[in-house]
């Protein structure tokens, strides 16, 4: 069998795959946002006890494997709850990328210049008002770049679920080469699926960046 | 009732950062109405003293009455106060991310819950005032550091307060943009604006201000009114700081 052969073959089956990289990434993603965010805070915080937790959980889940974290919420955690591959997988996902969002959001919130919120309390706006009112909305744009890598990072990642067993890309991958024998073309065709995702990903960023910008730049 | 009288009174006033002593000992009194500019060399500890008056810095002893109630910052709410304190700051500070208007309107539709129409009313209003009319639409980056300033005069000035603190306003301006500001702010003292202002533009200081405050290392060295410090100083520091800038 040629390496088109294969491609097409294979193609009708790669559909559910696909579907379940993108579900699983985007569940990883919307919960590595929040986490991220709520961890952004804790450490712009002026309250150095919430600095040191967020230290802590950010040094953690940097400091240990993804594929670790996948396992110890699948295998580890069944004996007290039976999430599923699919919430495991997601989940581990959150938490792992969270901890980087964290360290993004903390890096754009703590780039807005002083003199915006000091503006914004000499108004008499409150702290948490003029987090969402005037730094988030500023900071939230200049974080897309780098959220935009950490969104391409979460998806290729996202393959190391393929060893819980939850069937996504990177797992029917290796079905088809273990029916095959065609270790090189099975793997070949795989990498071509991630990178189309990649750039569907990357070109929405890019619009979306391009969007928030405007309105800064003046040409609205 | 000559003591409802005074708006700002500061006593006794210390700020430190870290180990740098920046605030000694200030006393200060703003009346009504009146127009106060502190002058002084850059870490002569003027900006902090402002800074200080809306409790963007927070001294560590001394007493800050406004509008003759004590402010405390640990028990007041410092929000409430700010909305009676406006400012204006070297760098405008202007939303980056709001139109003109929207950046006007921001503060007394989200904190005084005053309603979009009205708080736009007020807004146009405004901008009529500073002769900005015709930008309520436009984002502060397409300003020239003039229009964004007098902009910021707007947006402190929307939330109706009694006092105004400009902080060095004119100081990061090119010297063609300078007057048009000087005049905003001229005509805001001659309508009986509270004002306290730290700025380096000595002619200005000389037409518009009740009393002058001359600040050296922290300490307020003299008070006067304009044509006896420029004149007249009786303080050997404050003659010599002069004839520096003059």
């Amino acid at each position: 069998m040629t390496f088109w052969e294969l491609f097409i073959e294979t193609m009708p089956g790669y559909k559910d795959a696909v579907i379940a990289t993108v579900k699983i990434t985007v569940l990883g993603l919307i919960i590595g946002m929040v986490i991220g965010l709520f961890f952004a805070f804790l450490k712009v915080s002026k309250f150095k006890l919430l600095n040191f937790i967020a230290d802590i959980y950010i040094t953690i889940i940097r400091g240990t494997p993804l594929v670790v974290q996948i396992f110890i919420l699948y295998f580890g955690l069944v004996h007290f709850v039976d999430l599923g591959r699919f919430l495991s997988g997601g989940i581990a996902l959150g938490i792992h990328n969270g901890a980087y969002i964290a360290e993004i959001f903390r890096g754009s919130i703590q780039s807005i210049d002083r003199g915006q919120s000091e503006a914004a309390r000499s108004l008499g706006m409150s702290y948490p008002l003029t987090m969402r009112r005037i730094v988030l909305p500023q900071a939230l744009r200049r974080a897309i770049p780098p959220l935009g890598n950490q969104f391409i990072i979460a998806l290729k990642d996202s393959s190391l679920v393929a060893f819980i067993g939850f069937q996504d890309l990177f797992n029917r991958a290796q079905r088809i080469q273990s029916a095959t024998g065609l270790a090189m073309e099975s793997y070949i065709i795989v990498g071509i699926y991630y990178l189309l995702l990649v750039l569907v990903l990357s070109f929405i960023v890019s619009r979306i960046e391009r969007y928030l910008s405007k309105s800064e730049r003046g040409l609205t | 009732m000559s003591e409802n009288d005074i708006v700002i009174e500061v006593q006794q006033l210390n700020k430190s950062f870290g180990s740098l002593h920046v605030l000694k000992d200030v006393d200060l009194e703003v009346k009504e109405s009146e127009v106060v500019v502190l002058i002084g060399a850059s870490g002569s500890g003027k900006s902090t003293l402002l800074r200080c008056i809306n409790f963007l810095e927070i001294n560590e002893s001394g007493k800050i009455y406004l509008e003759g109630n004590k402010i405390d910052p640990k028990k007041d709410d410092l929000n409430k106060v700010r909305m009676r304190t406006g400012m204006v700051f070297q760098h405008f500070n202007l939303f980056p991310h709001m139109t003109v208007m929207e950046n006007i309107i921001e503060a007394p539709i989200q904190v005084k819950k005053m309603a979009r129409d009205e708080a736009i009313r007020i807004g146009k209003e405004l901008l009529g005032k500073v002769g900005l009319s015709d930008k309520a639409d436009v984002y502060p980056r397409m300003l020239s550091g003039g229009q964004q300033q007098r902009v910021a005069i707007a947006r402190a000035l929307a939330m109706q307060p009694q006092i105004m603190l400009f902080d060095e306003p004119t100081s990061g301006l090119d010297p063609e943009l300078v007057g048009e500001v000087l005049e905003v702010m001229k005509a805001l003292a001659q309508e009986g604006m509270t004002m306290v202002i730290v700025t380096h533009e000595m002619g200005f200081a000389r037409e518009v201000a009740d009393h002058v405050v001359y600040l050296d290392q922290g300490r307020v060295i003299e008070v006067g009114a304009p044509d006896q410090i420029f004149e007249n100083a009786m303080e050997e520091r404050t003659k010599e700081f002069l004839s520096k800038v003059l």
